[in-house]
């Protein structure tokens, strides 16, 4: 039987599957499960794809993806907490011809930065955000988040998410969808390559509405994991994610072209 | 000579954007320097020169907005008062730590707190020791004239991009209310956006292929990295503190008492001044136009003159005193007269204070 | 020469517009000036009040306690303001609406009834301008024509059509002005 070297393997006409130039080649810090690094991926497949990688410049916030400019390979600028949609309509503003967008985790968006998110929001800046949801603070270490379920546990909700004490979680999508400067907002989720393929077509949507220079903010929320923070397995936490979150935070577009679905 | 107007500190700040050939102004009205965004809105700018005018949803966004723009190679302003600007500081850290390049207004009032819309110089502190949390300098202008509200925008905008360092125009509520004749410089064209590329090479306006990406942060999680970074920082402050030293001297030549004050103090003491020499006492007025760095090498050196006494004139309770008591190191008597909490001191009571906190002892 | 002023009166009486076409006639001839205002909540109806200073030379503090001149129109400001005035200096009232007359005798004091004058030649707005002409007339420290450059300056294009109006208003405080003690 011949032995076949790993030389004789690595031939242009072997190539199945190629990682877009437009991530670096640095390894991903992310937890083993993490939906992060597949959100990286598509928004960077989305941008080589659409050829905008020259004229394209990031918002990186506070997170776990505060790093997430060591991955992307494109102009970065890594915001203060919750900033990033201010960071990103001031480029938009003095930049106009340029594609912009923030990539967001839920405490960032949808807590410290709910001022920004909501104004930048509603002035229709002509950005994309990508709100990536777990329900929970991953980076500092598992605490409660504006998105944690009701019961959720967390390591400030120890004995599960008490809404008369804690308060409600915050649909941020939804509520973005209701204001008149929302042109496209869409929640999605990539624990499946089905729902890869989806969560990939919607942040194309909203890199093209910017491209096509279109009234408004296109708005993206992908649903995700956090199984460290949530303290299971990456397949028992994708399990809880389908039973638990998806019918708090249902998937599917909620507005297009300007015009709320449903 | 450049147009001739009759303008408040704050329009005057205003109209000098325009002509310092500024992309952006992102800001958040607040009294008493709501008439800057007021007077860009009426002047509609982005029809003069296509400047961007942005009245944000508060100080943190435009701070955040002037962040982004400025992180992409553009020349970006905003301004507020006090409150407004305790709430930038998180802001000014972050450029601090990017090193990004800005101009920023803080048409003071009294505080703390909400305090009072009346003019103050209570920001001292927070000006020229950091403001923000971390280690860093700013470079701290202090206007005494409508004139100098005009001027600094575009001397701002030069240091500001010379260092890649946010520079303060620190001003009060007398200078921003206040009419005042002023000279208006003549406009300076914004910069193309290709020039914006070939001249800033670190900022995000696109990576090209084939070269390396430009990042804007103040982040580093090697702690080695981030004391180098540190290191780099304060070279750079200190290039500036032997370089950019400012300051104006009235009647110092025999001095023996001398008044030590910036921005509408100054003003005030120059009167106390003149009310001394009247009766035969001699005095004069260090006017401090830099607040950082800071004049401390000229105090002294002026100090070993025969300088009797020296007092530190300003709107609060004693804090630029401690910069002029580090600088004349018991060379001379120092003291400390100021109102605060809104008053304006007069230059009766200025001079009354020399005579008794000074001359008198 | 230098004229270190105070305009004192209610919010809507045009005290801090009058000061302005006094700073801009001082432009209009060389001058240096300073308009430094009261402002805030307080001149939303309440008073109003702003120092001018007019002068051959570099102005020093644009902040003043005690003045060459008091140009007062109302109470409040008469008992503020009629103790600031220097020895020998002058102080110019309207007296519509004064309980207490001015009392010191170490000082000039005159009277001018703007609002009965502005109110006869049938628009009350030009009450400052009568009393602007009241002033001049005591202390010209600007010329008239160079008041009426200021005012072609300082007001919108559409509004030069009112110009000879503050004109005749300005000779009308200039006429009516009297000695008071």
């Amino acid at each position: 039987m011949a032995t076949v070297t790993l030389q004789e393997i690595i031939k242009p006409e072997n190539l199945v599957y190629k990682k877009t130039d437009l991530m670096t080649d640095k390894a991903l810090s992310y937890c083993p499960g993490c939906g992060h690094g597949t959100a990286h991926r598509i928004t960077m497949e989305v941008l080589e794809e659409l050829g905008m990688e020259e004229n394209t410049i990031g918002v990186a916030p506070v997170g776990c993806s505060v790093l997430a400019y060591e991955f992307m390979n494109i102009d970065m600028t890594q915001a203060a907490h919750g900033r990033a949609p201010a960071v990103a309509t001031g480029i938009k503003r003095v930049w106009p011809n340029k594609i912009v967008f923030t990539y967001q985790g839920d405490g960032d968006l949808a807590a410290i930065g709910t001022a920004e998110t909501i104004h930048a929001c509603n002035r229709g800046e002509k950005i994309v955000i990508i709100f990536v949801n777990n329900g929970i603070y991953g980076m500092t270490g598992g605490q409660m988040a504006p998105t944690t379920l009701p019961g959720m546990k967390s390591s400030t909700s120890p004995y599960g998410r008490e809404v008369e004490m804690m308060g409600n979680p915050l649909k941020m999508t939804e509520l973005v969808a209701q204001l008149p400067g929302t042109y496209f907002v869409s929640r999605q989720a990539v624990h499946t390559p089905a729902a890869v393929r989806r969560a990939k077509k919607a942040i194309r949507k909203a890199f093209e509405n910017q491209r096509d220079n279109k009234p408004g903010l296109s708005f993206v929320e992908i649903v995700s994991n956090c199984n460290s923070g949530w303290k299971m397995t990456p397949t028992d936490a994708n399990k809880w994610m389908e039973d638990n979150m998806f019918p708090f935070y249902p998937l599917g577009d909620i507005k297009m072209d300007g015009q709320l679905l449903k | 000579m450049g147009e001739l107007k009759l303008m408040k500190g704050n329009e005057a700040l205003a109209e000098a954007a325009i002509r310092a050939g500024a992309d952006a102004y992102f800001g958040y009205p607040i009294t008493p320097q709501s008439e800057v965004i007021e007077y860009l809105m009426a002047e509609k700018p982005w029809e003069r020169t296509g400047m961007v005018v942005l009245q944000a949803e508060s100080e943190v966004a435009a701070i955040n907005m002037v962040y982004g723009a400025a992180g992409a190679g553009k020349r970006v302003m905003t301004s507020s008062s006090s409150p407004g600007v305790s709430l930038k500081q998180e802001g000014l850290s972050y450029i601090a730590g990017s090193e990004l390049p800005c101009v920023y207004a803080n048409v003071v009032r009294g505080g703390p707190g909400l305090g009072t819309i009346q003019p103050s110089q209570a920001d001292y502190f927070q000006s020229t020791k950091g403001g923000g949390h971390g280690d860093y300098r700013q470079i701290v202008l202090a206007p005494a004239s409508v004139q100098e509200m005009s001027d600094f925008v575009k001397l701002g905008f030069e240091l500001a991009f010379k260092y890649r360092i946010a520079v303060l125009i620190l001003s009060d509520g007398v200078i921003g209310q206040m009419m005042e004749k002023v000279e208006l410089f003549d406009p300076i064209p914004r910069m193309t956006d290709d020039e914006i590329v070939e001249k800033y090479p670190w900022a995000t306006t696109g990576k090209k292929k084939g070269t390396a990406r430009r990042i804007i942060t103040s982040l580093d999680l090697d702690s080695h990295k981030m004391e180098e970074h540190n290191h780099h920082l304060q070279a750079k402050y200190k290039t500036i503190s032997e370089n950019e030293v400012r300051y104006e001297l009235f009647d110092c030549d025999d001095a023996e008492y001398i008044f030590v004050a910036y921005g509408s103090s100054a003003r005030i003491a120059q009167k106390s001044v003149q009310l001394a020499r009247a009766k035969g006492i001699k005095a004069g007025l260090f006017r401090l136009i830099s607040l950082y760095p800071f004049p401390g090498k000229e105090m002294a050196a002026l100090c070993k003159k025969g300088v009797k006494g020296w007092l530190a004139v300003e709107m609060s309770a004693g804090q630029m005193v401690e910069d002029v008591m580090l600088s004349v190191k018991g060379c001379a008597k120092v003291a400390h007269y100021g109102r605060y909490g809104g008053i304006v001191h007069s230059p009766e009571e200025v001079l009354h204070a020399m005579e008794e906190k000074i001359i008198g002892e | 020469m230098t004229e270190e002023m105070i305009i004192a009166g209610f919010g809507g009486q045009g005290v801090l517009s009058m000061g302005k076409i006094l700073a801009y006639s001082g432009i209009m001839q060389d001058q240096e000036v300073s308009w430094m205002p009261s402002y805030g909540p307080e001149m939303r109806g309440g008073t109003a009040n702003v120092v001018v200073i007019v002068s051959d030379e570099r102005i020093s503090s644009p902040v003043l306690t005690v003045f060459d001149t008091a140009i007062i129109l109302n109470q409040q400001s008469m008992d503020k303001f009629e103790k600031s005035v220097k020895p020998g200096g002058v102080l110019i009232y309207d007296p519509n609406g004064i309980t207490h007359h001015p009392l010191r005798t170490d000082i000039n004091i005159f009277q001018i009834e703007g609002a009965r004058l502005a109110s006869e030649m049938g628009n009350a707005k030009i009450f400052n301008m009568v009393v602007l002409g009241a002033y001049l007339k005591v202390k010209p420290v600007v010329k008239i024509e160079n008041v009426i450059k200021g005012l072609k300056k300082s007001l919108p294009e559409r509004y030069h059509k009112l110009i000879p109006m503050n004109e005749d208003a300005l000779n009308m405080g200039m006429k009516n002005v009297v000695k008071y003690n």
